[in-house]
Order: C-alpha cells, then sequence, then structure tokens
C-alpha cells in the first residue's frame, strides 16, 4: 500500500492474565508508526513492557487489543505461517543476550536465518553470511565459535545475523546491556551505519539515554503507555543516566 | 523444497553439535537394526540352503513331475517315448527336463553280489535336482555320444567295485546286461544316508542303445518357470498325450518352509523389541535435549520459522540420526552375513549363494526410520507448543 508506513500500531493493547485470576496490563493504547529507514528508540524503566512492545513489533506476540498494520496491511488477519514468513522476510532482531546458537561458529550462526530463507538467499546462505560478517569487521573470525569471543563481538556476530536477510525493520532489544559503555557505544555507531547503508528501520529498546539519544525519533514507556520524548545527544551526557519522570521529558 | 533442504540441514547440524549424547542413544538403535537386518538375512539364506537341500530330492522349485500312466496301452519304446518327450519340451521352449528311469543291471566282480541301485538320467537332471558332486564331474551332452558309456556313482559302489579308487582316477568296471560293456567311473556322487548301497547313474541314452530291454521310465521332470507352474501342467499332460506319451503331469507342490517363518517371527520379535529399547533411549535423549533447547528454537522462531518447520526440524533430527545409525546397522550385518562360514553351518556349501537379501536391508533401514520417527515425535509436539517469547526468555 503505497504512502502507508512500515510499522503503524494503534492503540494496541496488551493483556496477561494471572494465576490468580487478576489481569495485568501491559501495553495501554499504544500509538507508534515507524518510517522505512527511520531509527526510533524507546526508553523506559525495566518491567514496563518494551520487551513485550518490540515482540508485538516483530511478530512474536500480538495484540489484545488495537491494529498492528504492517504496511498498511493488518497482521492480525495473517495466519501463524505467513506471520513467520514475515517475521523471517521483514524483521531483524538483535537481543540484550545476543542469543547466539551455542557450538555453531560465527559464520553458522549469521547463516542460521537464511535457511527459512527461499531461492538464492537459501542456496547462498554460506557466502551472504560471510558477507554480513565482514560488513561488521569480523571477517577474521568466521570459523570462531562464540564462546571464544568478546561480548562486543558476540553482539557483532549477532548484528551480522539480524542484517543478512536484508530485513525491512531492525529490532533492537538493549542491545548495549551486556556491554561496557565504550563497547556499546561502538556496537551502536556499528548498527546505525548498518542499518543506514541497508536503508533498514531501526526500533532500539534501551533504558540507556545516550543509546536512546542517537535516534531520530524517542519514545519513553511508562505504565504502559507510550509518549514521545525529545532528547538531544549532548557530549557528555551520562550514558547511564537515570531516567527522569515522564512529565519532565515529555515538556 | 528449500524447506525440506534447510529442515534436513538443520537436523545435520543438531546431531553434528550434540553428537556425543546421540551417538550413545544410537548405538542402541544401530545394535538393533543390525540385530534385524542380520537375522533377516540369515534367515533368508538359511530359507535357501533348506531349498536347496530339498530340491536335491525333489528337483528344483516349479519342477513338474510327470508320471508314466497306461503304459500299457502304448507299444512305444523307451526310446521313442523319449524323443516324443524330447519334442514336445522342445516346442514349449523348456530349458531343462530329464528322464528318470530304472535299470535292471548288474555289475561284475565286486566283493559281494550287492544290488547296485541304477538309475537313467538326462544331463539336465544334475540341474534340476541341484546334485552334488563329491568328485569327479557331472554328465555333459559329449558324453552320450561316447562309444562306452560312462557312470557316476557313490562311495559304497567305488568300494565295491572299484577297490575303493577316486572317482577322478577315472576306474572302470563292466557292466552285465543284454550285453557287457566297460563303464568309466567319472564323478562321485555324495551318499543320501547312513548305510546307503552301491547306487550308480547312467545316461539314459546310453543306457536304452546297451541295455534297451531292461530300462524302464519312470518319470519325467520339467523344471519351467515359477509363474508357468500349475497353468502348465495341464496343458503339458495334453501335449504328451496327443504325441503319445501318456503322462500325468503334477503340479508342483508349493510348500513353504514352516520352520522359516515361525524362527523369521520369533527373531524379528525379539530385534523388534531391542529396537523399541533403542528407540526408548533415543526419546529421553530427545526429550532432554529439546527442554535444552527451548532458547535456541525461540531464536530460530525469530528468523522466521514456523511452527511446522519447527515440528519438521526435531523430528527429522531423530530421523536422520535413526536413518544414520541404520546404515551402520545394514553395513555391520551385512559385513557379518557375508563373512559367516556358511560350509560349518549349513554343513555343505550353498550352490546359489543369495547375495544380501536386499528386502532384509529394507527391513533394517525401515525399522530405523520408523524407530526414529515414533522417538521424534513427542519432541517435536513439546517443541511446538513452547511459546516463542518464553522461549527467548529462556
Amino acid at each position: 500500500m503505497t504512502g502507508a508506513p512500515l510499522v503503524d500500531l494503534q492503540a494496541v493493547t496488551r493483556h496477561v492474565e494471572l494465576p490468580d485470576g487478576s489481569t495485568l496490563e501491559i501495553l495501554r493504547g499504544v500509538d507508534l508508526t515507524v518510517g522505512p529507514g527511520e531509527h526510533v528508540a524507546i526508553v523506559g524503566r525495566s518491567g514496563t513492557g518494551k520487551s513485550t512492545l518490540l515482540n508485538i513489533l516483530g511478530l512474536l506476540d500480538s495484540p489484545t487489543s488495537g491494529e498492528y498494520l504492517l504496511e498498511g496491511e493488518p497482521v492480525g488477519r495473517l495466519r501463524s505461517r505467513a506471520l513467520a514468513r514475515r517475521r523471517g522476510d521483514d524483521f531483524g532482531f538483535v537481543f540484550q543476550q545476543f542469543n547466539l546458537l551455542q557450538g555453531r561458529t560465527a559464520l553458522e550462526n549469521v547463516a542460521a536465518p537464511l535457511l527459512y530463507a527461499r531461492g538464492k538467499q537459501f542456496w547462498n546462505r554460506t557466502r551472504l553470511a560471510a558477507q554480513s560478517l565482514e560488513r561488521v569487521g569480523l571477517g577474521e573470525r568466521l570459523d570462531t565459535r562464540p564462546e571464544k569471543l568478546s561480548g562486543g563481538e558476540q553482539q557483532r556476530v549477532a548484528i551480522a545475523r539480524a542484517l543478512v536477510r536484508g530485513p525491512r525493520v531492525i529490532l533492537a532489544d538493549e542491545p548495549t546491556g551486556a556491554l561496557d559503555v565504550e563497547t556499546g557505544q561502538a556496537i551502536m555507531t556499528l548498527l546505525d551505519d548498518a542499518a543506514s547503508e541497508t536503508g533498514s528501520a531501526l526500533v532500539t529498546i534501551t533504558h540507556d539515554l545516550a543509546i536512546a539519544a542517537r535516534a531520530d525519533r524517542q519514545f519513553r514507556l511508562a505504565d504502559g503507555v507510550l509518549v514521545p520524548i525529545h532528547l538531544d545527544a549532548p557530549a557528555g551526557v551520562a550514558e547511564t543516566a537515570s531516567l527522569p519522570p515522564a512529565a519532565e521529558v515529555v515538556a | 523444497m528449500t524447506g525440506v533442504v534447510g529442515a534436513i540441514v538443520e537436523a545435520w547440524d543438531e546431531l553434528r553439535i550434540h553428537r556425543v549424547r546421540v551417538l550413545l542413544a544410537l548405538i542402541g538403535v544401530a545394535c538393533a537394526v543390525t540385530a534385524i537386518t542380520g537375522i533377516t538375512a540369515a534367515v533368508t539364506m538359511f530359507g535357501q540352503a533348506m531349498q536347496e537341500q530339498d530340491e536335491r530330492m525333489t528337483g528344483r522349485d516349479t519342477t513338474l513331475e510327470a508320471w508314466a500312466s497306461g503304459m500299457g496301452t502304448t507299444t512305444a519304446s523307451p526310446a521313442e517315448t523319449d524323443a516324443v518327450v524330447d519334442a514336445v519340451a522342445a516346442r514349449h521352449k523348456i530349458s531343462y527336463h530329464s528322464v528318470r528311469a530304472y535299470t535292471d543291471l548288474t555289475v561284475r566282480g565286486g566283493t559281494d553280489a550287492e544290488y547296485v541301485e541304477w538309475s537313467a538320467v538326462d544331463v539336465d537332471a544334475g540341474v534340476i535336482t541341484r546334485q552334488p558332486l563329491d568328485d569327479g564331474r557331472w554328465f555333459t551332452h559329449a558324453d552320450a555320444e561316447r562309444l562306452a558309456p560312462v557312470i557316476v556313482v557313490n562311495r559304497p559302489f567305488l568300494d565295491a567295485y572299484a577297490d575303493g579308487a577316486r572317482a577322478s582316477a577315472h576306474p572302470t568296471v563292466v557292466i552285465e546286461g543284454e550285453s557287457q560293456v566297460a563303464a568309466t567311473v567319472i564323478g562321485e556322487i555324495p551318499v543320501q544316508w547312513n548305510d546307503e548301497g552301491p547306487r550308480a547313474l547312467l545316461l539314459f541314452d546310453q543306457a536304452v542303445r546297451w541295455f534297451p530291454d531292461r530300462v524302464s521310465v519312470d518319470s519325467y521332470r520339467f523344471w519351467v518357470q515359477p509363474e508357468l507352474g500349475e497353468q502348465f501342467a495341464g496343458v503339458l499332460s495334453r501335449d504328451l498325450r496327443a504325441a503319445g506319451a501318456p503322462f500325468d503331469v503334477q503340479p508342483p507342490m508349493g510348500e513353504d518352509f514352516v520352520i522359516d517363518k515361525v524362527l523369521q517371527y520369533l527373531v524379528l520379535g525379539v530385534g523388534g523389541f531391542a529396537l523399541l529399547l533403542g528407540g526408548l533411549g533415543l526419546l529421553n535423549i530427545a526429550l532432554v535435549t529439546v527442554r535444552y533447547r527451548i532458547r535456541e528454537i525461540g531464536i530460530r522462531r525469530s528468523f522466521g520459522a514456523t511452527s511446522g518447520r519447527v515440528f519438521f526440524g526435531v523430528l527429522m533430527e531423530s530421523v536422520v540420526a535413526t536413518t544414520v545409525a541404520g546404515v551402520v546397522g545394514v553395513v555391520i550385518a551385512v559385513a557379518v552375513i557375508k563373512n559367516i562360514p556358511i560350509d560349518l553351518i549349513f554343513g555343505r556349501p550353498i550352490d546359489d549363494l543369495p547375495g544380501f537379501p536386499f528386502d532384509a536391508a529394507l527391513v533394517g533401514m525401515a525399522c530405523a526410520v520408523g524407530i526414529g520417527a515414533l522417538a521424534g515425535l513427542i519432541p517435536a509436539i513439546y517443541a511446538v507448543r513452547v511459546k516463542v517469547i518464553d522461549a527467548i526468555r529462556y
């Protein structure tokens, strides 16, 4: 559908039933649009539903109510098989704990998503994986297993894996959460550059304001409500500064 | 296409990563497949040995036997009857047929006046009855043209009339009938039972030439194609009668070796039980492995793996593993069966030693794949039921 945003959440809610019969509201009326190539950051404290929002965006979870339009197409109408296909074709995930497949080399890890691709992507998976690793500066570590790599290198492998199928959207869930500040900045620079280079939209979830400030637009998720905020990224901002109350940043 | 190939590649990768655990579970499967395949093959070969033993007595499978009937109504000599039968056999393109006739002859000399059991046969009798020889050779078509007859005898005959000489030394004996003729021994047939007396075979053509009045045709044997068997018996009987040779042609008995079947089922049952135990071991390992891999399954779902693909992938891991174990098991079974000393087990070599029965290999592989599918089913269902989000956070 021409002109429709790449990702469009409209009044999305997500509830879960607790064992005691009560209902926990995780997301309440979330509206969010992300355009092609746009970089968006969502900040919020732990347990505010950031990961749930990311899972809904990445078609790993479904909203309880509201509408999710992917390029104008309501994803709620897609069957699980079609959802899985779109997830594989359109989204790349970068996790906080890297989530690399143990026992496999960096090359095998990056090639893994291509096992679910079709046509040339499937048959050329090894070559494409090697190219993706070279793009993140790990061309010399193709046959190294994750346990032999540093945290930063592991996250680079995860980024190469997220990029290998040429996704429309990269979803990064606390991509620097397990890294030191300096490595985290380097990883974010790499992620930003890679996303820009490939034209992918980048949605980053973080509690780190300095990381969030790198994005084109920022949002804060608090009590299940998503509100736009504006963060500058001045030099010297404390990367791990504590999050200001919602009222302050919304202003 | 890419889905199936991808699932197999994925399954193979998993096996490679978890090879030690999988290997331990697969040893049992491979052993069970070896047992099932090997025993199925051994029973087949045992059946072949039994059949060969039987064929030495009654002729090959689907051998039609034609018994003389109403011979009193015909004035044809045995030689004339034989010519008629030969013509009918040639018309029906029967490659192997042989007369069985009895002759009343004596042999000069010997340790005592022992009765000699004489039979007159055609060259083809050796093929039809798989006639084994302990020494020397069987008749050839050229032997029929010889002036003096050649004979094939058993050990008691040689002991009684040839001073115990070996058949390959070609001793001669004098046969007494309407005339006397020196016959050369060319081969030694094994004795059929203990205390067997002297037994001798000579070619029918030479028997009717030298002793025409002492030859009495008993029956003919026709080795025909198995599919022709029963139907052909009637046709042959009619044609023989029409040609002036009144014979009743009996269809083959077609009896199976019941002991083979019982033995086969018993052994397959034991092998199947062993396979089941191997499969349970594999199931246990597969379940533990799947629980251990929940996060990985979640990650794969994030790559776009459908639940069907996850199900198929986990199932394939098990199937690929047991298929490999099956191949190993079959190879071991082939190696073992091929190196079994057949002579020691069956008492004599098998003439037509069958190749390793393809059926046996097929049974072994089917068992391996089947047990892999069964052992993989529960872990595959478990893997599909895992919630993706929970799996990623696991």
